[in-house]
């Protein structure tokens, strides 16, 4: 049984087939590409994964889970967690808050516990926030803990909505562009820590514009265009792909 | 020269985070001044003002979790004080009860208020939530003026005893309302800063930051702001509660629009989701025309003069925005050790 299977999945903006009958595996472990030209249906796939849009139909199973009828708060409990195309931290929040928020839902007290401050708060509160630094360690910000997001730049901003994600305890990150912006040794950084993401037992769905990192890290490939999948395989088949070449630069004439 | 002055605050505050005894002596000081204020002889408005700055700093910490840490605004705080009012002087009279109890009563009352008002409208945002929070206090003076039967309508309620406490009166000459609304305030402190020391305080700064992403974070979004409303409405009718039995008269124009909007300038002006900032915008708020006592007719120009050139000029309030301090650690956790680990 995949991790992650999607099933006939649509959504329309009115007359507009932002994501149409598209369907998918992943597998745990993996690390998955979506690409496709600007406005194709990538970003909205993650919207209807995360429970962000509802689906005009098709099923989301996750985790042996039908999920497409879920909150977004239910789907981050069951292990899924994203990054936004265009960041969006809490900025006027510290490094070290972005990643508690992140972790809201393991955290174990209740509001007598925090209002009389037990020991089951003080216990709580300590141990999650050794949990948060180490995240950042691992993520290289934890210099940075003590900074507002909003003061980061942007490469950093990038990684901490990574560590955010993390921070969920999600089985499955969907990462959006995560190295769009970045300059070159940035990405390269990025690529090595997405693998030892992937190696710490991480599943990752990326969407990615940037064609090195894509062919770099990918295990397997999936293509949309007009909201449609048009080709999926591993990335040796899909650059050779004439159907994809095509949606990337029109058809010759 | 005042970057100077706040470099050396700064370090001041840095050294008594640093060290205990420093800190306890600051805490020590301030403490002694304020239990010996009513017993030196100060003139009585100015014991009386201090009285109305505590009250003040409970109402704008009340309407700060939801306004300042939550982002939702409400101009309609006088509502939840006027309840908290009219519950407890009418208990009290009626049934002779004593204050705490009836004053808990009357928070507790404003609290089911503050949900009733939460649930149909925490699902609106921005401007709607204000203009629904402002019609609320609006219908709330209403049906104080209009149920005459049990609020005796404009003639309002008067003989309201006065807080009672192991069998001494409380009033202004014995400071015994004084030192009441400082341990409210302190009470009221207490259950504010550990609420945002905390995962609920995280997530109400969360939802104030982007709504959707805390959603993304798990984050139960409409309950934590009805939470937050149910315990402001409860701190506001605390303040309501204290204050009818200290003025000892009350009717329906005693909590008005203009009662809101001195809650929110203090909020605005002292600084959204800060705690010291409380204290300092109800101090300057509430001392400012009693110092300028001629500009009293034109307080609330002179007010929104202010306010306006505060948003214009530092928006954040004076001690708002990002702190230049460290993020306070929760007792164990050791950065250093977390640092050197492999
Ligand atoms: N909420 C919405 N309402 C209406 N149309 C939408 C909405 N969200 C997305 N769309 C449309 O759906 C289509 C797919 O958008 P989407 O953001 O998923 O593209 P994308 O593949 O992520 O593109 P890009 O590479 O530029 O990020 C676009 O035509 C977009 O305008
Ligand atoms: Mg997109």
């Amino acid at each position: 049984m995949a991790l992650l299977e999607v099933k006939n999945l649509s959504k329309h903006f009115g007359g507009l087939k932002a994501v149409d009958s598209v369907n998918f595996k992943v597998e745990k472990g993996e690390i998955i590409s979506i690409i496709g030209p600007n406005g194709a249906g990538k970003t909205t796939i993650f919207n209807l994964l995360t429970g962000i849009y509802t689906t005009t139909s098709g099923q989301i199973i996750f985790d042996n889970k039908e999920i497409q009828n879920l909150t977004p708060q239910e789907i981050v409990g069951h292990g899924m967690a994203r990054t936004f195309q265009n960041i969006r931290l809490f900025k006027e929040l510290r490094v070290i808050e972005n990643v508690l928020i992140g972790m809201h839902i393991q955290i174990d007290y209740n509001f007598l516990d925090l209002l009389f401050r037990t020991n089951k708060y003080k216990e709580q509160e300590a141990k999650k926030t050794i949990e948060a630094v180490r995240i950042l360690k691992s993520i290289g910000l934890e210099d940075k803990l003590n900074n507002y997001a909003i003061n980061l730049p942007y490469g950093d901003q990038r990684r901490l909505e990574i560590a955010r994600a993390i921070a969920t305890n999600a089985k499955i990150i969907l990462l959006d562009e995560p190295a769009a912006g970045m300059n070159p040794q940035e990405s390269e950084e990025l690529l090595n820590f997405i693998k030892q993401l992937r190696n710490k037992g991480y599943t990752i769905i990326l969407i990615e514009h940037d064609m090195k990192v894509v062919m770099n890290i990918s295990d397997r490939i999936y293509v949309i265009d007009h909201g449609k999948k048009i080709a999926e395989g591993l990335p040796e088949d899909i650059a050779n792909n004439p159907k994809v070449v095509e949606a990337y630069l029109g058809k010759e004439v | 020269m005042k970057n100077r002055l706040m470099e050396n605050v700064n370090n001041f505050i840095m050294l008594m985070e640093k060290k205990k005894s420093v800190k306890f002596s600051v805490y020590g000081a301030v403490f002694l001044v304020m239990l010996i204020i009513p017993k030196i002889g100060l003139p009585m408005f100015m014991v009386r003002i201090m009285t109305m700055i505590g009250m003040y700093v409970i109402l704008s910490m009340s309407l700060n979790l939801i306004t300042g840490y939550t982002g939702q605004v409400s101009i309609g705080h006088a509502g939840f004080c006027a309840i908290g009012a009219y519950t407890s002087a009418l208990i009290s009279l009626n049934f002779g009860t004593n204050f705490f109890i009836t004053a808990l009563l009357g928070a507790v009352v404003a609290g089911i208020f503050g949900l009733l008002l939460g649930l149909p409208t925490l699902r609106l945002s921005g401007t709607y939530l204000t203009i629904a929070t402002l019609g609320f206090g609006e219908v709330i003076r209403m049906v104080i003026l209009n149920w005459e039967s049990l609020t005796n309508g404009p003639l309002g309620i008067t003989k309201i005893p006065r807080p009672v406490f192991f069998g001494i009166e409380l009033t202004s000459l014995n400071g015994g309302l004084y030192y009441l609304v400082w341990i409210l305030v302190i009470i009221t402190t207490v259950v504010i800063y550990r609420i945002i020391r905390s995962k609920m305080g995280r997530a109400l700064m969360a939802i104030r930051e982007d709504e959707l992403v805390s959603k993304l974070m798990g984050i139960k979004t409409v309950n934590l702001k009805i939470y937050a409303f149910i315990i402001s409405a409860f701190f506001a009718g605390l303040a309501g509660s204290y204050y009818a039995h200290m003025i000892r008269y009350i009717d329906p124009n005693t909590f008005t629009f203009d009662t809101s909007i001195m809650i929110i300038s203090i909020v605005i002006f002292g600084g959204m989701g800060t705690i010291k900032g409380m204290f300092l915008g109800s101090a300057l708020l509430i001392s400012f025309p009693e110092v300028l006592r001629f500009l009293q007719e034109y307080r609330f120009v002179v007010f929104g003069l202010i306010l306006v050139l505060m948003i214009r000029f530092r928006p954040q309030g004076i001690l708002g925005g990002q702190s230049r301090r460290d993020y306070k650690m929760p007792k164990g956790v050791n950065l250093e050790k977390i640092m050197k680990e492999g």
